[in-house]
């Protein structure tokens, strides 16, 4: 009983949140414009010089757009809770007799409400541009299942550096020094095969690859000519996805809600 | 008749800055009572450990019966706030404000709808209802925010600053609300800076300076705490000043004070008008032209300088926000 009311207490601030990205669409515009750019710009200008055995790159591409996609999406949940920390509605909220989790549950669903769309949207551009689907409609939504099962536990951290440094612009600053090279130091964008040593140990052990090849393999972008590298989570990435999504949330929902209660009770 | 918040020693601290100072506080079910004090006083302080905001270091209240620490939950179902910054969001319409609150009072979907369409009509904000908060005035606003604190009809209701910052004609519009709603029995708790307003709104006030309470009582109780009448007139001469003084000394009951500056005199009196009769009397008997005279009861301006020593209104101007 108190767990269904709680979980509808989320659910009122997520209708919150949402309506937020209903009215001020610029922010749902912004955070599909930069990975539709960067569709275009690896499929039509960088994509030539990238060899991918066995296949097109552009197939390759998309799965590692998707990753970027919905971690960019994900970094909202931080840049939303520091500008709520700003104004006087978290007080209000306070005064109520809601579930004190509901401000976090809230903002981490209706991020993933925005992710979904998002990942929606990513998927059209990308049969646009040439990318197909070669498994089963069931492997696909595995494949975008865990996508948004990764964004959300990655929102949770997004959310405890949010609570952490309270203002929406150093938020922006802090979490690209973050996810940059979660991003970009992984197998999104290239075979992380052909990183330099150094970079290739990292490469292989980040989160990031692991959905990206789950996705990868349940969308069909392989072919038979790549043999995945010969490290755990790469040879079993549904598992180490789901693996890594249960650490996230172990790690930072409690530092999430713990860093909740230091930023309002002041 | 029951206590609806009772604080004792209540104590809060900033690292070296002491915001409650051992706060006693008590306030009568039904009635309005207002914290007033200048800026930094700790009344904004005082109202979030009432309201279970924040947590008091020292010291213990119990509000609407229930102590704030322990029954923080139970507490929470029972008071409205409209806190010093109006807490509305600005991506909302009002309508989806108020309605967002009564959800998360739980009073579920029907009545919350049902019952945001009654404050907002009573609020006079039917027309903007539908329109982003975004758009609305401070005055708006405000009122938007007192809603709020009123969806779940609270037994003990907190304004912190209600007024600041509305021009005068809203101000005395939100006069008029507050005193229209505590009729129905609601205990308020009103902070302000404005003498005037806890003048004319509060049953009972409390002063507050420096964290703690420095005198409590009705306003005409605290005005007599600084004396009764007193007859105040100016003359154009100062020769006439010292004549006036020697003239009216009979009738004074303690320290004539003149002012040789500005020829004023304030003679500490008490009999009503009956005295100001008699001193106009006196006063043309001698010949002095008076060019002004009146009996004045002290206002809770001068019972605010003579219990902080400083004037309420010139400190609240340093740092309007
Ligand atoms: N979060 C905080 N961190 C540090 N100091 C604080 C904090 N909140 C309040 N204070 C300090 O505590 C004291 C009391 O503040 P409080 O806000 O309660 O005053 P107030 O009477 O409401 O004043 P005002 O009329 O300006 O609203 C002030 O000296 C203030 O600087
Ligand atoms: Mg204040």
């Amino acid at each position: 009983m108190k767990l269904l009311q709680a979980l509808a207490d989320g659910a009122v601030v997520a209708k919150r949140n949402l309506i937020k990205i209903k009215r001020v669409p610029d922010l749902l515009v912004f955070s599909t414009a930069a990975p539709i750019m960067f569709v275009l710009l690896f499929a039509y200008v960088f994509g030539g010089s990238i060899q991918i055995p066995g296949m097109d790159y552009r197939e390759f591409l998309m799965a590692g757009i998707f990753a970027q996609t919905v971690l960019f999406g994900a970094t909202i949940t931080g840049s939303g809770l520091a500008e709520d920390m700003t104004k006087g509605i978290i007080d209000r909220f306070r005064s109520l007799p809601m579930a004190r989790s509901a401000v976090l549950v809230g903002r981490t669903t209706s991020d993933l409400v925005n992710n979904a769309l998002v990942i929606v949207i990513m998927m059209i551009t990308g049969l646009i541009v040439g990318w197909r689907i070669h498994s089963s409609p069931l492997e696909a939504l595995a494949a975008v299942g865990i996508l948004l099962l990764f964004a959300y536990a990655f929102s949770w951290a997004m959310a405890w550096i949010g609570l952490l440094v309270r203002s929406p612009e150093v938020f922006n600053n802090a979490s690209f020094i973050f996810i940059f090279p979660i991003t970009y130091i992984a197998n999104t964008f290239v075979q992380s095969e052909n990183l330099p040593a150094g970079l290739r140990h990292v490469a292989e052990w980040n989160p990031v690859s692991a959905v990206t090849l789950a996705a990868r393999e349940l969308f069909g972008n392989t072919s038979p000519l790549q043999t995945p590298p010969d490290v755990w989570p790469l040879q079993h990435p549904v598992l180490a996805s789901l693996g890594w999504v249960v650490v996230f949330l172990l790690i930072f929902v409690p530092l999430a809600n713990y860093q909740y209660k230091r930023a309002v009770a002041r | 008749m029951t206590d609806a918040i009772v604080a004792e020693g209540l104590v809060k601290r900033y690292g070296s800055v002491v915001a409650l100072d051992g706060l006693d506080l008590t306030v009568p079910e039904g009635t309005i009572t207002g914290l007033l004090g200048p800026n930094g006083a700790g009344k904004t302080t005082a109202v979030r450990v009432f309201t279970t905001l924040l947590e008091a270091d020292e010291g213990s209240a119990r509000v609407a019966g229930l102590d704030v620490r322990k029954q923080a939950d139970e507490l929470r179902t029972k008071i409205g706030l409209s806190g010093q910054y109006a807490a509305v969001d600005d991506n909302l319409t009002g309508f989806e404000n108020l309605d967002m609150v009564g959800r998360l009072y739980h009073l579920g979907r029907a009545r919350s709808r049902e019952r945001a369409r009654e404050l907002l009509a009573r609020f006079d904000l039917e027309d903007a209802a539908d329109r982003p908060v975004k758009g609305y005035s401070g005055g708006m606003r405000r009122r938007l925010d007192l809603a709020g604190a009123l969806v779940a009809k609270p037994t003990v209701l907190f304004l912190d600053e209600p007024t600041t910052g509305l021009d005068p004609r809203s101000r005395l519009g939100m006069w008029d609300v507050i005193e229209e709603l505590v009729k129905g029995g609601t205990t308020l708790l009103l902070t302000t800076q404005y003498l005037e307003e806890a003048d004319r709104l509060a049953d009972q006030i409390a002063v507050i300076d420096h964290g703690r309470v420095i005198a409590e009582g009705t306003a005409d109780q605290l005005k007599d705490q600084v004396g009764g009448e007193r007859l105040e007139l100016s003359v154009a001469t100062s020769a006439e000043l010292s004549t006036a003084a020697g003239t009216l000394a009979g009738l004074a009951v303690g320290q004539i004070d003149a002012d040789d500056r500005q020829n004023h005199l304030t003679v500490p009196v008490t009999g009503g008008s009956s005295v100001l009769m008699e001193a106009i009397r006196r006063l043309d008997a001698e010949s002095v032209k008076v060019l002004d005279i009146g009996l004045r009861r002290p206002t809770l301006d001068d019972v605010f300088l003579a219990l902080t020593g400083h004037v309420a209104d010139d400190s609240a101007q340093g740092e309007q926000k």
